[in-house]
């Protein structure tokens, strides 16, 4: 695992925290009445569906709304696949890799989703920062089972699933997104 | 998502999924209501919890996530009144290679899993529940809010629900691309906000020591559905239809290289292995011959087409006699599948044909393991990257002939020296590829 992705430079993320971004991380705290530490991880989410990563700035932010200390945060970064340190594609392709998708050719579909794209079909397939076409549009990426299995191939684009895919098909959903 | 287009196949008893794949059929609150929705809950209001555990217990319900634990025995475990606050959580964290189900219930039907909770809740004195949906169903996350939001305006969740005096609240949490996450301690580190470490039992068991170190139970999206079908059908009735001691229904879910793959709700031992894929899902594509399956998700042990199990069945005379069963005619339920070596497991059922390298798939699997290993314990973070980087070496021609005797090593030094199952979950598919298929190795080492 990339545990130390460079710092992204520009401005502090915690310099730019939007009105209805602070509403949603003052009622995802809610929902933990027990424990705080446990908003960790919604935190997280909103701020990456919000900034597209989580920079240094975010991290101590959320780590200060939670009264924990910058590591505890940190370290949940690092561990779980879905967060990243740095900007990826504005439109994330997640190909699933695994058994059932790999037997319905879910390996040549991820390559034409990079050739698509505009993206190296051998840049990395996995990792924190996945690689990025040339005009900042995309990102193409392996990630595991999606659990959709009967439908392989499947990818998931930002928040859509996209079923029984073929490598003649990508193009075409690439052009669904703006 | 795809909906269901096939009415159910003659094999099937759709009970669970029943409202999840009707045409027309909306994940509201009204349409789950017109449908006799949250009339079982009304019910388990007026009932002691006491009895509502029962009825579980004796409908033979056995978890669907992937153990098979009996879920009322589970239950069993947690003391209503010690004093303690108690907590359920929901598994949503569907990501076993092979089991595409829950994802179904969590789009489709959210009222019905609630309605399960909910009666989970009442039976076992929990207050707070907690539905742990993995994020790459971002989709499912905002349906089944929006459920909760509906529910919540209703009466039916929060202060007071029906008027009866009880209280609960439920809200989705939503995972971060681990796997792990579904180990149920795990989930429980990860609901808590730390890195999901699983915890090692004793002394963690959940229905003891689990989220908040207090007695917290965690089942799956299915076995929550089953819980409101058990009072909606009564416990006998739900009892009998599956095999004794596996009761009620499953979703097997068919993927890989068969006319029909899909999600199947079949009675436990309602199919024979062969049936399943010849008949439900249709045979084999034109032209192929089955070479394996993996029963039930990656973590199984796979089977080989043409094998024969020795095993003790029920004769005709009710005695209990040695028989030798052939792979297809295998009975989908938990005991047969378990005296055949492997597991009906999550239900996720992986066939492949005779175009398949069993090495090219055995390094698949491999890579998933590699790749989701928590890294907490040395075995396993170690030995299944050092097997993954083995089959990878192996399945680019550049193996030696040591590899196989290798690879098993690794495997058995993993499985039972971990905190986890993980460490099985991962060594079982190595050990029983290298073990069916030993040739294909072999030629690989050369």
């Amino acid at each position: 695992m990339d545990t130390h992705a460079a710092t992204s430079t520009g401005p502090r993320q915690a310099d730019q925290i939007p009105a209805n971004l602070l509403a949603k991380i003052d009622e995802a705290v809610t929902h933990y009445p027990v424990s705080k530490r446990s908003a960790s991880l919604p935190l997280l989410h909103l701020w990456q569906n919000h900034f597209g990563f989580v920079d240094e700035s975010g991290v101590e932010w959320i780590a200060k709304r939670l009264d924990l200390e910058s590591i505890n945060i940190l370290e949940l970064v690092t561990f779980y696949p879905w967060f990243r340190q740095q900007k990826a594609g504005r439109i994330s392709v997640r190909v699933c890799r695994t058994l059932s998708c790999a037997l319905a050719g879910g390996y040549e579909v991820r390559e034409a989703f990079c050739k698509a794209a505009g993206i190296d079909p051998k840049a990395p397939t996995h990792g924190h920062t996945p690689p990025v076409s040339p005009d900042g549009k995309f990102s193409v990426e392996f990630v595991e089972c999606l659990a959709s299995c009967g439908s392989a191939p499947v990818a998931l684009v930002n928040d859509d699933l996209h079923e029984d895919i073929t490598p003649e098909g990508t193009a075409a959903i690439l052009g669904q997104y703006n | 998502m795809k909906s269901l287009s096939l009415p159910p196949h003659p094999k099937e008893r759709r009970i669970v999924f029943k409202n999840a794949w009707t045409q027309g059929y909306t994940p509201d609150i009204d349409c789950y209501v017109k449908h006799g929705g949250y009339e079982q809950i009304k019910k388990a209001l007026k009932m002691k919890p006491e009895e509502i555990i029962e009825e579980v217990k004796n409908a033979n319900l056995r978890g669907r996530g992937g153990a098979g634990f009996p879920c009322g025995v589970k239950w069993g475990f947690i003391r209503r009144d010690d004093g303690k606050p108690h907590y359920i959580t929901c598994n949503g964290d569907e990501s076993e290679p092979g089991t595409f189900k829950d994802r179904y219930i969590l789009h489709n039907d959210p009222h019905q899993l609630i309605e399960g909770m909910l009666i989970a809740a009442y039976a076992l004195n929990v207050n707070l529940a907690y539905i742990y949906i993995r994020c790459e169903f971002p989709k499912a996350a905002g349906i089944v809010t929006q459920a909760l939001k509906e529910a919540r305006e209703k009466g039916y969740l929060g202060k007071n629900i029906f008027g009866s005096g009880f209280d609960v609240d439920i809200h989705v949490h939503q995972g971060a691309g681990a796997y792990i996450c579904g180990e149920e301690t795990s989930l429980i580190e990860s609901l808590e906000g730390k890195r999901p470490y699983p915890r090692i039992k004793p002394p963690y068991f959940p229905a003891v020591l689990g989220l908040y170190m207090s007695p917290t139970i965690v089942n799956n999206v299915e076995t929550f559905c089953h819980v409101k079908q058990i009072l909606a059908i009564g416990s006998d009735e739900y009892a009998k239809m599956g095999t004794p001691g596996d009761g009620g229904t499953r979703v097997m879910c068919v993927s890989g290289d068969v006319v029909r793959p899909g999600p199947y709700e079949i009675p436990a031992g309602g199919v024979t292995l062969g049936e399943l894929i010849n008949d439900v899902c249709g045979g084999m594509k034109p032209g192929r011959k089955l070479k394996a399956i993996i029963p039930g998700g990656s973590s199984s042990k796979i089977l080989r087409a043409g094998e024969v199990f020795k095993m003790k069945v029920k004769g005709e005379d009710g005695q209990m006699v040695d028989k030798e069963v052939p792979l297809l005619d295998l009975v989908m339920d938990a005991s047969t599948l378990a005296a055949a070596g492997t597991m009906v497991g999550s239900g996720g059922v992986i066939v492949m044909d005779d175009s398949r390298d069993m090495l090219w798939a055995l390094n698949n699997l491999n890579e998933f393991y590699a790749h989701e290993s928590c890294g907490q314990c040395t075995p396993c973070r170690e030995g299944v990257l050092w097997i993954d980087k083995m089959t990878t070496r192996m399945v680019n021609g550049e193996g030696c002939v040591e590899d196989p005797k290798t690879l098993k090593s690794v495997a058995d030094n993993i499985a039972g020296r971990t905190v986890c199952a993980f460490g099985e979950a991962a060594s079982w598919p190595v050990q029983s590829f290298l073990q069916k298929f030993p040739e294909e190795f072999e030629v690989a080492a050369k």
